[in-house]
């Protein structure tokens, strides 16, 4: 890993990100950022052979993560992430391929290829950042957004159930799921590591601020508010069933490794 | 073998080692053979849960490095759209099967139809040039699927072979020629080092070389309008610059790219312009006119885009009418008439789907024609 150089011009990380293209688009207070750092650093630590890792991202705040790590990357359609990144796996299984995106595109327009490349166990790590919003297009109500919790589309509160996302992750046959906010970044560090390496659909959960559209609207502020609001309000439960790890609106967030078992994967080499 | 069969053979020929789609008739036993066949040759074969997928998944496996197919109908073509667009955008080389079916929406599963060519077109949103075949026989479905793989690589965009059910369905003697006898053209790679490489800098024919992933250009690709980097540029500079050489690669290769069928136009009044299974019919319509002393020529498209607009300019000036039969209320004649306008008739001979004109409904419009 590069070591921090005191240079006040230059990230650590610098090295594996497209600086050339930053600023970034993501806002103040935005998780987003922090997850692809989290992300950077644990393909560090697998020790993976970076020329032979793929970043698959679809549309979103989060889908522009791939647009700015200097690795082989993929910004395709809404929601179609998965299924570019199955094909791209099986067409040559020496690559580690990594899906990094938002809730929207993972399980709303792409909730069909989510379920069903869990189901393969096709051998894919999948990130997905969950702010329980959508945020490019302006905070509307997304597949993850709490009941009663307020959004542009929403604006007496959502009257919908949301996903929870590990609950339908395990029941599709993930083998590995892990949920972690952005306030627990080491462990969170060390769940990406930890999926990098698994063989098979690992998917790792990371809830995360969007001050913008999400907080100002359901009364968290900035991003430090949410941050706040994980830190007291995360309990760590890896035994729980998970049909109870659902999110309510400011509710408690059960985070922790959930699931962590062997099936042969997609392709089985 | 079938059409459906010929294709798949056609595919492996070609080097074709990935195949994704989604059941549907009349394309089903293309999947069935690929089923088979690509193990037998270290290729993959993989049943997605729908066509969305199956396109995505073709593309991913192109930038694999390997060359991918996938074979479809008219309801699923409709949702490959999706991301044949960024099959288009990314410059992904790779190849569509339609086989076209009685429609729209789920119209005539089990009977035959031409009624996808517009979309062939203009079916994925926005602005680009695009490659389309039309095989009339088992024989051509073999021979061009090949030639689709080579056009893909060549101007690196996902190329459609637009046939249908009749042909899918047909059985007739297949030639496949030895190994040593197919040309295979390769995907053209980059020359220069990672470090200077541009994944959208063009050649002089405007096709960029491309990178695989995993071979260490570590570079990027987006749906988005990009620059020669592949990074997003949301300006009018650089969609003008972008949108305009996906179109160009197209149109300035025409000539390379479009393949005709001719007979005996050179001292025709009329002739027959058709693509797929009408111009089958069309030979035994334009032999009956001949006895009858009819002049009559044959243009048989064998590539519909880019459409061949200089030769039917050429061909509309020396001739009465183009008489066009197609499976469909009149697609492609709309290119014939808007080439031939102000020089000639055109008559479109329309059939609905189902089912395929009479040799005497084309005859009967050469006679019109000429009277």
């Amino acid at each position: 890993m590069s070591k921090v150089t005191g240079d006040n011009e230059k990230h650590p990380l610098d090295a594996y990100l497209r600086t050339e293209r930053l600023p970034h688009i993501w806002c103040p207070g935005c998780g987003s950022g922090l997850v692809l750092n989290c992300f950077i650093r644990s393909l560090l630590k697998s020790g993976l052979n970076l020329d032979k890792v793929a970043v698959v991202s679809g549309i979103g705040c989060t889908g522009r993560a791939a647009g700015y790590i200097r690795l082989d990357s993929f910004h395709t359609t809404h929601g179609r992430a998965i299924p570019f990144a199955t094909g791209l796996k099986l067409a040559n299984p020496e690559l580690k391929v990594v899906v990094f995106s938002g809730d929207g595109d993972l399980t709303a327009i792409g909730g069909n290829h989510f379920i069903h490349a869990a189901r393969r166990n096709i051998d894919i790590t999948v990130l997905c950042v969950n702010n329980f919003i959508y945020g490019m297009t302006g905070g509307q109500l997304g597949p993850t957004t709490p009941l009663a919790a307020r959004t542009t589309t929403t604006r007496m509160g959502s009257t919908e159930e949301p996903f929870n996302i590990p609950y339908l992750a395990a029941a599709s046959g993930a083998v590995y799921v892990a949920r972690w906010t952005t306030a627990q970044v080491r462990r969170l560090e060390k769940a990406i590591t930890e999926a990098l390496l698994k063989k098979g659909f690992s998917l790792v959960e990371v809830i995360s601020p969007c001050p913008t559209y999400y907080g100002r609207l359901n009364k968290q502020a900035s991003g430090l508010d949410t941050m706040k609001y994980y830190r007291s309000n995360s309990v760590i439960k890896p035994d729980i069933d998970l049909k109870y790890a659902d999110i309510k609106l400011n509710g408690q967030i059960v985070v922790g490794k959930f699931v962590d078992i062997e099936r042969p994967p997609i392709p089985n080499l | 073998m079938s059409g459906d069969e010929a294709c798949a053979e056609g595919a492996i020929s070609a080097g074709c080692r990935f195949f994704a789609g989604y059941p549907i008739t009349p394309a089903t036993e293309i999947a069935e053979r690929m089923s088979q066949r690509l193990p037998e040759v270290g290729g993959i074969y993989i049943q997605m849960e729908d066509e969305l997928a199956s396109m995505a998944a073709v593309l991913g496996a192109s930038w694999g490095g390997v060359k991918a197919m996938t074979a479809t109908s008219g309801p699923g073509f409709s949702l490959m759209m999706e991301n044949i667009g960024l099959g288009l955008m990314t410059e992904t080389p790779c190849v569509v099967v339609n086989m076209q079916r009685g429609d729209p929406s789920t119209g005539l599963p089990t009977l035959t139809g031409q009624g996808d060519m517009m979309q062939a077109r203009w079916g994925s949103h926005g602005s680009y040039g695009i490659i389309a075949l039309a095989p009339n026989s088992p024989q051509e479905l073999y021979d061009l699927t090949i030639r689709a793989f080579n056009l893909s690589e060549k101007y690196r965009l996902p190329v459609l072979i637009m046939s249908e059910l009749a042909t899918a369905h047909m059985y007739e003697k297949v030639v496949i020629p030895p190994v040593s006898e197919i040309e295979i053209t390769p995907r053209r790679k980059p020359t220069v080092s990672p470090e200077e490489y541009l994944p959208y800098k063009p050649d002089s024919d405007l096709v960029p070389p491309m990178a695989n992933a995993g071979d260490g250009y570590r570079f990027h690709t987006t749906g988005l309008t990009h620059d020669e980097r592949g990074y997003p540029a949301m300006s009018a500079e650089a969609q003008d610059k972008l949108v305009r050489r996906l179109v160009e690669k197209v149109k300035m290769n025409r000539d390379k790219i479009i393949e005709l069928d001719e007979d005996g136009i050179d001292d025709a009044e009329v002739v027959v312009c058709a693509y797929g299974i009408p111009s089958r019919v069309s030979f035994r319509a334009i032999e009956r006119a001949r006895e009858e002393g009819i002049k009559v020529g044959m243009l048989r498209l064998i590539t519909v885009w880019p459409f061949p607009e200089d030769r039917i300019r050429q061909i509309a000036g020396q001739v009465k009418a183009f008489i066009m039969p197609e499976i469909n209320y009149g697609q492609v004649v709309l290119e014939v008439e808007r080439c031939a306008g102000g020089m000639t008739k055109t008559i479109p001979v329309p059939h609905m789907g189902g089912g395929v004109h009479t040799p005497e409904l084309i005859l009967d419009a050469i006679r019109q024609a000429v009277r």
